[in-house]
């Protein structure tokens, strides 16, 4: 490594992924360890926080120290620590914030909170080397929906948000109610690829006044009652033209929204971020909307849609060129909101 | 001599200390309000730089080990496997209750710290520490009635301490038939002196962990764990 070099080491633990990464001058992705306890929440039907935290102190030194021999580094080749302070479950938040500044103390390194949402973003500048802001760009994730203008490096607008649940999370009580099982987004995908997606029509929410807001409770409730009038009626239910047709309305709903707003706000370019940007359909539906409006489109590969560490270390490298540090005192704070 | 860096946060309490043989060359205890994510860290900053120690001159890591709030222990835990980490140095987990029994010395009386642990138990042990420090009953969560129980059956002078003890006196007093007496306010919660100094102990006898091995121990499994259990018979892998 040359004296030049920047190397971040990232550290996320905001939900049921202990991750770290080593990230060079911003872009260049060293290793990237991310170690997944979704087995262990599966039987739960959902994460549980506390079990959460227990795993991610369980494993935090071990995927720390893969990341810094994959890179080939120590901590005496790093630059900084960045680490995700929030938002995410307060606990397991807790475990990689402390563990990161300990770490940036004991070597006297420069410590960097990063907000989980700004990583999402971030990841995009990985695999997109000539991506710059201003753009437009979508979040969607099991805790997120965001629509927000990355304006320059650290400074973001939101300009959408969801209002009730989240995709990913309305996609997951969805997959539970037909019996896909948790996590939702990956079942629901699967399951409707056989399926129609105009085999039933479910309602779109508007949001009066606020055009770009989501909202995604009432379609969640109408594909539950959906079940429950078959089910009361003993009519068999097709679930891939359930999954195809609930899965085109949240598509139409995102995609519709970050068209509108990419030509109102004049962005020619749309970048999708967060964990449901792995989603197929998603995917393809914002490409075909963006072909048709000329538009550039862009997304992470689906390592770096899920949560991991990379990301925020890119995100910390932007943050620490622009001189961002915290204290010592840096505390987990559950409910961040972007661009505060 | 070993120079032990003591970290408490199990509790209310935030402390953290530098111990050095017989000396106890800082020690710095808050029991405030504020999180132990916001006070612990700069309050290990403020002791190694107001006594100039050299990060790297410390040769173990103390940690309360736990039982105690499950967020507390592990801030601590997780401040202390990253010093661990980037220093390249061994942690030792002093049992929270135990630390907390050190307080105390030259007594022939039995040492009883309490800490409340919700749904009608305590977190308890049973100690001594007379001449040298004895665990006669390890830390274990039970209901009150059932220590009591024991205590009667050991009929000895009993010194409580702890955040159980204000909770718990009134019932104490009415159902003990042995003499009892409870800790001053500067003997009576987690101090990261006592910490530093038992953790030495133990790493005299060799009881120390890597920084990668070292977990908070609980005496706990968590409400979804005990449900799942209950419900489906069903128990974590670990």
């Amino acid at each position: 490594m040359s004296e030049t070099d920047v190397l971040i080491l990232g550290i996320e633990s905001s939900c049921d992924e202990t991750a770290a990464a080593v990230v060079r001058n911003g872009r260049e992705v060293l290793s990237n360890v991310i170690s997944s306890q979704i087995d262990l929440h599966t039987l739960f039907g959902g994460v549980v926080p506390e079990i959460a935290s227990r795993k991610h102190i369980e494993k935090i030194n071990q995927v720390i120290d893969q990341a810094l021999s994959d890179a080939g580094a120590t901590l005496d080749d790093i630059t900084a620590v960045a680490v995700t302070c929030g938002p995410g479950l307060v606990g397991a938040l807790l475990v990689g914030v402390a563990q990161a500044k300990a770490i940036a103390w004991a070597k006297d390194l420069p410590l960097v909170g990063v907000h989980h949402i700004e990583g999402h973003v971030c990841a995009n500048f990985i695999e997109h080397r000539e991506l710059e802001p201003p753009f437009l760009c979508l979040i969607v994730s099991g805790g997120h929906t965001h629509l927000v203008v990355m304006k320059d490096y650290g400074r973001f607008e939101v300009i959408g948000r969801t209002r009730d649940d989240a995709a990913g999370e309305a996609f997951d009580k969805v997959a539970r109610a037909v019996g896909l099982g948790y996590p939702g987004g990956p079942k629901i995908d699967k399951a409707a690829r056989e399926g129609n997606p105009c085999a039933m029509k479910f309602p779109q929410a508007h949001i009066d006044g606020a055009p770009y807001d989501f909202s995604f409770s009432g379609l969640k409730s109408a594909v539950l009652n959906h079940i429950n009038h078959a089910w009361m009626s003993k009519e068999e239910i097709s679930v891939p033209d359930l999954a195809a047709s609930f899965q085109n309305a949240v598509v139409e709903a995102l995609v519709s929204r970050a068209v509108a707003a990419a030509k109102e706000f004049g962005y020619h370019q749309i970048v999708l971020a967060g964990g449901v940007a792995a989603n197929s359909a998603l995917r393809q539906g914002l490409k075909e909307a963006c072909e048709k409006e000329k538009l550039e489109f862009c997304y992470p590969s689906p390592i770096f849609c899920t949560d991991n560490a990379a990301m925020i270390a890119v995100a910390g490298y932007y943050e620490y060129k622009r001189g961002v540090r915290h204290g010592w005192d840096l505390n987990a704070v559950p409910n961040l909101k972007l661009g505060e | 001599m070993a120079r032990i860096l003591g970290i408490e946060s199990a509790s209310l309490t935030a402390s953290v200390a530098i111990a050095e043989g017989d000396v106890l060359l800082a020690e710095y205890t808050v029991n405030y309000k504020k999180t132990h994510s916001q006070t612990l860290l700069p309050m290990i900053d403020e002791i190694i730089t107001m006594t100039e120690t050299d990060r790297q001159s410390i040769d173990a890591i103390a940690v309360s080990g736990g039982p105690g709030s499950f967020t507390g222990l592990r801030i601590g835990s997780a401040t202390a496997k990253g010093l661990g980490q980037a220093l390249g140095k061994p942690l030792v987990a002093v049992p929270t209750l135990d630390a907390m029994a050190y307080n105390i010395f030259g007594s022939r009386s039995l040492i009883c710290p309490l800490m409340d642990a919700r749904r009608n138990q305590v977190y308890t042990g049973i100690f001594r520490n007379e001449k040298e420090f004895q665990v006669i009953k390890k830390s274990c969560a039970i209901a009150m009635e059932e220590l009591l129980e024991e205590l009667n059956a050991l009929g000895e002078p009993v010194i409580f301490l702890g955040d159980g003890v204000p909770v718990q006196k009134e019932r104490i007093q009415a159902a003990a038939g042995f003499p009892c007496s409870f800790a001053p306010a500067h003997l009576n919660r987690q101090k990261a002196g006592a910490v530093a100094v038992l953790g030495a102990v133990y790493v005299d006898r060799g009881q120390i962990q890597t920084a990668a091995e070292h977990k908070p121990e609980y005496l706990r499994v968590s409400q979804a764990e005990r449900e799942l259990k209950e419900k489906k018979g069903i128990s974590l892998p670990c």
